[in-house]
């Protein structure tokens, strides 16, 4: 076997088993049917959250980059519409975050940034479907119900990070 | 349960408050279909007239299973009759809002409705 040039250090061993739970819930909810294409609970952030809160912003970029390009490649959409989508999503989102993590730690938790991110995802999405796959002011119509899903589900996916977040630093103390 | 709640600071119910407005403002505006002001009515796949919804009026469009006829009444719009088999366009009733659409597949023939108010001219 050809020796690896490239040497992997615990940090990067620690990012790929993060991206690997992330990917194993993005493929999850890929076989989930949606009443409406588009509206996903997006379940695979509580990752994104979780790692934000755990480690850094630049690891979290790291697990939620990673998964996106891993799932199409898995999925079989990679460079398909539905990979840009995907990726618009996750950039918008954790650009949102970025700047996110600077509020208040006293006052704001997962929950808020899981809010924040969400509607930043579906802004980014519907901004890259606006300008690119559907250029037709008639989406507008939809711009209510995709909000309304990404507060309901934000909200669901803080309370989960939130939630594993305490489990996990109880199990630690 | 009570730990779900002890999750959410007060920033977070904040968050949670200005999403719902947003939410909210975005269905207030987004949703907010004004009167429709004229409609379009296609026959195949070209436009057979466009109307003012101000004046009443009994348009009758061949098809190809016959005439569909198409009434205007109180700045409404409905198919009051159609030779197809199904009626559904017939069942749609009135429409009366801006984007609102009723389809006869079978006769091949549409009215669509939009916002505007239909000037004839304009001068400068």
């Amino acid at each position: 076997m050809t020796p690896s040039t490239i040497e992997p250090t615990g940090r990067d061993h620690e990012v790929a088993r993060l991206a690997a739970f992330a990917i194993a819930l993005h493929l999850a909810e890929a076989v989930v049917p949606s009443p409406l294409p588009g509206v996903k609970p997006g379940i695979a952030n509580i990752i994104t959250l979780y790692v934000l809160h755990r480690y850094d912003f630049a690891t979290a970029a790291w697990v939620a980059l990673l998964r996106v390009f891993a799932a199409a490649l898995l999925l079989g959409n990679f460079l398909s519409p539905t990979f840009v989508l995907s990726l618009a999503g996750a950039l918008a989102s954790l650009m949102v975050l970025a700047l996110a993590r600077h509020l208040p730690g006293s006052h704001s938790g997962p929950v808020s940034h899981s809010v924040l991110a969400a509607f930043a995802h579906i802004g980014g999405q519907l901004l890259v479907v606006r300008l690119w796959l559907i250029p037709h002011a008639g989406l507008a119509y939809l711009v209510p119900l995709f909000a309304a899903a990404a507060l309901f589900f934000g909200t669901l996916n803080g309370l989960v990070a939130a939630k594993l977040l305490t489990s996990n630093a109880k199990e630690e103390a | 349960m009570s730990s779900w709640k002890n999750s959410l600071l007060p920033g977070d119910w904040l968050t949670l408050l200005a999403g719902g407005v947003l939410v909210a403002w975005l269905f207030a505006t987004l949703w907010h279909a004004g009167p429709a002001g004229k409609v379009r009515i296609r026959a195949g796949d070209a436009v057979f007239a466009i109307h003012s919804l101000d004046q009443e009026r009994v348009i009758e469009v061949p098809g190809p299973l016959g005439v569909s006829r198409i009434v205007i009444h109180d700045h409404r719009v409905r198919f009051a009759a159609s030779p197809c088999r199904n009626q559904y366009c017939v069942h749609q009733g009135w429409l009366a809002r801006a984007g609102q659409v009723a389809v006869c597949l079978p006769n091949r023939v549409s009215i669509e409705l939009s916002g505007e108010k239909g000037y004839d001219s304009l001068n400068y």
